[in-house]
């Protein structure tokens, strides 16, 4: 069985304003070395013992519904579970 | 003519879209289920509003995977009309039936308030009703309504003058180019923020949405009953 770790972020290009709200309040209440903060998501895929190529799984179900590639960037990581 | 309503878990604009159509245009109308696979029978079909399906991972992530998305891709094939509204938007575009995406609103707020929208192509079969950049009150409830798209789609769009509505004066979501509605490049699906639905009579607040029904009506008349 494997785990996969996703994380998910906006693209560089898009502003992203939760992160700006939270990163004004650390700033705010004294953090003023944050230059920026930016919100994203973490996903956690369990994968059952397969003989179909797991890169090809994940890539799969992150671009046709986890991700939205007009919008977000994503890596992954697989490990033992 | 004969409308159809899809309706998801979640959908809560349903309702206003059937009213819009049964009682204001009086026109035949059904709701069907996103668990359905066929939609012969019907000559338009609307998708309507309802944010809380599908917004646990983006809106209308999971909704734009459900039984009923291959028989609203052919509907589309054969040029049938079809309009999203705010979910049903969303919906379009995860589905990629119509291109870009909605981004959470820039000031992050869910916003329910009636906008100023101009229209800037009357040349649709959901606009032949209205003037050209005339401008309309219809109310606008989203908390993703900030239209996005790289340069090169919105060139397209602009090109094909596929922007069908813009915000006029205020842009409440932070919309690129002030977009509040596309049309695909065929132009018979309509994807839109503004609910026109909630304004289709005075006792609610104004008509300006009626047009949009009426001219799905119109065309469709011209094409079918003169025939």
């Amino acid at each position: 069985m494997k785990k996969v770790k996703i994380y998910v972020t906006l693209k560089e290009s898009i502003i992203e304003p939760q992160g700006t709200a939270a990163s004004n309040t650390l700033k705010q209440i004294g953090y003023e070395e944050v230059q920026s903060l930016r919100v994203g998501k973490y996903l956690e895929l369990t994968i059952a013992d397969t003989n179909r190529d797991i890169d090809t799984i994940v890539k799969e179900a992150c671009e046709k519904v986890l991700v939205n590639t007009i919008m977000e960037n994503y890596r992954y990581e697989v490990e033992e579970a | 003519m004969k409308f159809a309503v899809l309706v998801f878990p979640g959908s809560n604009c349903d309702l206003d879209m059937y009213h819009a159509v049964k009682d204001q245009l009086g026109e035949e109308v059904e709701y069907v289920s996103h668990k359905e696979t066929s939609l012969a029978g019907f000559d338009a079909l609307l998708i309507p509003g309802g944010a809380s399906y599908g917004n646990y991972l983006r809106p209308g992530a999971l909704a734009a995977h459900s039984n009923i998305i291959p028989a609203l891709k052919e509907f589309v094939a054969q040029g049938k009309p079809v309009l999203g509204v705010s979910n049903g938007f969303q919906i379009l575009t995860e589905a990629g039936i119509l291109p870009g995406t909605l981004l959470r609103n820039k000031g992050i707020n869910f916003i329910c308030r009636t906008v100023q929208l101009k229209v800037e192509n009357n040349n649709t079969l959901f606009t032949n009703e209205y003037e050209a950049e005339e401008i309309i009150s219809i109310p606008i409830a989203h908390e993703d309504g900030n239209y996005y798209c790289d340069e090169e789609t919105l060139a397209k769009l602009k090109e094909n003058n596929q922007i069908v509505f813009t915000y006029s004066g205020n842009n409440p979501d932070g919309s690129l180019a002030n977009i509040a509605g596309i049309v695909n490049e065929r132009g018979n699906v309509l994807g839109m923020m503004p609910y026109p639905e909630r304004a289709v009579e005075q006792i609610i607040g104004g008509t300006d949405g009626l047009k949009l029904f009426k001219s799905i009506v119109k065309q469709w008349r011209e094409q079918h009953v003169n025939k």
